[in-house]
């Protein structure tokens, strides 16, 4: 990995060397969001048993703020429990609008490489991307 | 040909941003000094509202705002300046083709017909209008590099082909289709044929008489202009039997609580008060390009384009959509890179201080034959030089490694 990344090399290792980029065959929840000023795509593939999410995946077509934004998300909810992954979705969302405490921050892990979103407003909506088809995956299962 | 005109000199903005690299001229291009004064001049000297007043202020912008339409007459070789309408932009002029002449001629079981490389708006009126009437849409294709033919076009024609909408340049391709022989093909079809001017009239002559087009679309903005002028060419014949598009003042003759009847040519369809701003700034870009001249502009994009295509083409991962060959390309350069997603090519290149589009350039159907999703594109003015070019490349061939990528 070069030095000179231009998104920071957090972002660009999620985006080159996604971990949670495949399909996921068996998923029990599956939701699709389009970013339809890029054309951006992405599907989110859920196993989610007792109000746990167990396991997880993404598949689509994006920009690396995109791509690399769904993979920390999953990073990040795999094994935990809805209202988690809803608490986090605040959280991130509190984040890319620059309003976020210094404790929240930390609680986001590596999704806070994505801070800087927020002095990015062209690509808020690929950040977003995953998040938003994540809680449109939860409110549909209610 | 007056090559002071040709220099970055000539044009405010780049006095503002000196680092500026502005490769984005087919979305828009910068404005010089000289049309910007145009238009100021106007509104300091000339402005009022013209056509109806009786008094000395209104004549004259009555006489500005005509004078300006005899420009672009002559400009495109037209008959008449009852030919000439003005519009906000291409997109008006396309869709005022589609409600006017549309709603008037086409009926259920007749067909338009389309090149598929179209932009969005020289598609969209046309959908919209097939849908109204029950008429069908059909799509001329192309091959990979945006070449069409005649015989295809001649296949793609039935009996029931009404109207056949073709740009003159691809603004993703930047390839120029023969419209002289199509317009040929079409009318031995009885067909009609629009062309969208927006990528071409900047760019190289174009005289609708020797065209033989029926329609022919632009925008001013395109072509060193201001916002929010763009101009519809139609014979006189057609437009005498097209009902108006909007209605209201300007475009009357005698109104009753009833009825009306409407204004002569071209009036009858520019309704309401119109942009004499505009127009004057579109006549002096005119006589810009006049005194620079098509020759010097086109040996300039020309060199422009054959230094780009080939300093691009040294760079790994880069891929060039269209022609092989740079004369086919008339300062259009659409491409992709290996494993980059076009938003991250643009902000990179944002970042350098280069002006560059990404996105699916108003072309989706295209972009879904082509099977990309989106693609960047570079394109040229005469007023670009080597220097703009330098920086583009630089940047060009950072994009990989500044993603990540370690080749
Ligand atoms: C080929 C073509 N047609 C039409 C248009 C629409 O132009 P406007 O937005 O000025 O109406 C464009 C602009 O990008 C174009 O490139």
């Amino acid at each position: 990995m070069t030095t000179d990344s231009f998104y920071g090399e957090v972002l660009a290792d999620h985006n080159l060397h996604p971990l949670h980029r495949h399909e996921l065959p068996c998923a029990t929840h599956c939701c699709k969001g389009l970013n339809p000023t890029c054309g951006d795509n992405i599907e989110l593939h859920l196993d989610i048993h007792d109000g746990v999410i167990t396991n997880g995946s993404f598949t689509g077509l994006g920009c690396a703020i995109s791509q690399a934004s769904s993979d920390i998300m999953l990073e990040l909810i795999i094994g935990k429990t809805l209202d988690e992954a809803r608490h986090y979705t605040e959280l991130f969302r509190k984040m890319i609008s620059g309003e976020i405490t210094d404790d929240e921050l930390e609680e986001l892990e590596e999704a806070g490489a994505l801070q800087h979103v927020s002095k990015m407003p062209a690509r808020v909506k690929c950040a977003l991307l995953s998040w938003n088809t994540m809680e449109k995956l939860l409110d549909e299962n209610k | 040909m007056n090559e002071k005109l040709l220099g970055k000199e000539n044009f405010p903005v780049f006095d503002k941003y000196k680092e500026l690299v502005y490769l984005d001229n087919s979305a828009t291009q910068q404005k010089p000094k000289r049309v910007i004064d145009a238009a100021v001049k106007y509104y300091n000297e000339e402005n009022a509202n013209p056509l109806r007043g009786l008094y000395d202020l209104s004549v004259k912008a009555t006489e500005a705002y005509e004078n300006a339409r005899e420009s672009v007459r002559r400009f495109i070789g037209a008959k008449s300046t009852k030919e000439i309408i003005f519009t906000r932009n291409a997109t008006e002029s396309l869709n005022l083709i589609a409600f006017s002449w549309g709603q008037a001629n086409i009926s259920e079981g007749d067909d338009i017909l389309v090149a598929v490389s179209e932009h969005h708006s020289d598609l969209l009126p046309w959908q919209i209008l097939c849908k109204q009437k029950g008429a069908k849409l059909n799509f001329l294709e192309c091959d990979r590099t945006g070449k069409y033919t005649a015989d295809a076009l001649r296949k793609a024609l039935t009996p029931k082909t009404k109207l056949f909408a073709i740009a003159q340049i691809s603004n993703v391709f930047g390839r120029l289709n023969p419209i002289k022989e199509f317009a040929q093909i079409a009318h031995e079809n009885g067909t009609l044929i629009v062309c969208d001017g927006a990528q071409s009239v900047p760019h190289i002559p174009v005289d609708v008489q020797e065209l033989d087009v029926d329609f022919l679309a632009f925008s001013g903005h395109k072509m060193l202009a201001p916002m929010g002028i763009g101009v519809l060419y139609a014979k006189q014949a057609l437009l005498e039997k097209m009902p108006p598009f909007l209605s209201g003042g300007e475009m009357i003759e005698y109104v009753t609580r009833e009825d009306a009847t409407y204004a002569e040519l071209p009036h009858k369809f520019e309704a309401g008060t119109v942009n004499v701003g505009g127009a004057v700034g579109l006549a002096a870009a005119i006589d810009y390009i006049t005194e620079l001249g098509f020759d010097a502009i086109q040996k300039r994009e020309d060199e422009l384009t054959a230094l780009a295509f080939s300093e691009m083409k040294k760079v790994p991962h880069v891929n060039i959509i269209g022609a092989d060959d740079p004369t086919d390309h008339h300062g259009i350069l659409t491409f992709t890179v290996d494993g980059v997603h076009p938003h991250d090519i643009a902000a990179i290149f944002d970042a350098d201080g280069v002006d560059i589009r990404a996105g699916h350039h108003c072309a989706q159907p295209l972009h879904q034959f082509l099977e990309v999703q989106s693609t960047a594109r570079m394109s040229l003015a005469f007023y670009n030089d080597e220097k703009d070019i330098e920086r583009f490349i630089g940047t060009l061939g950072s994009i990989r490694r500044r993603m990540g990528y370690d080749d």
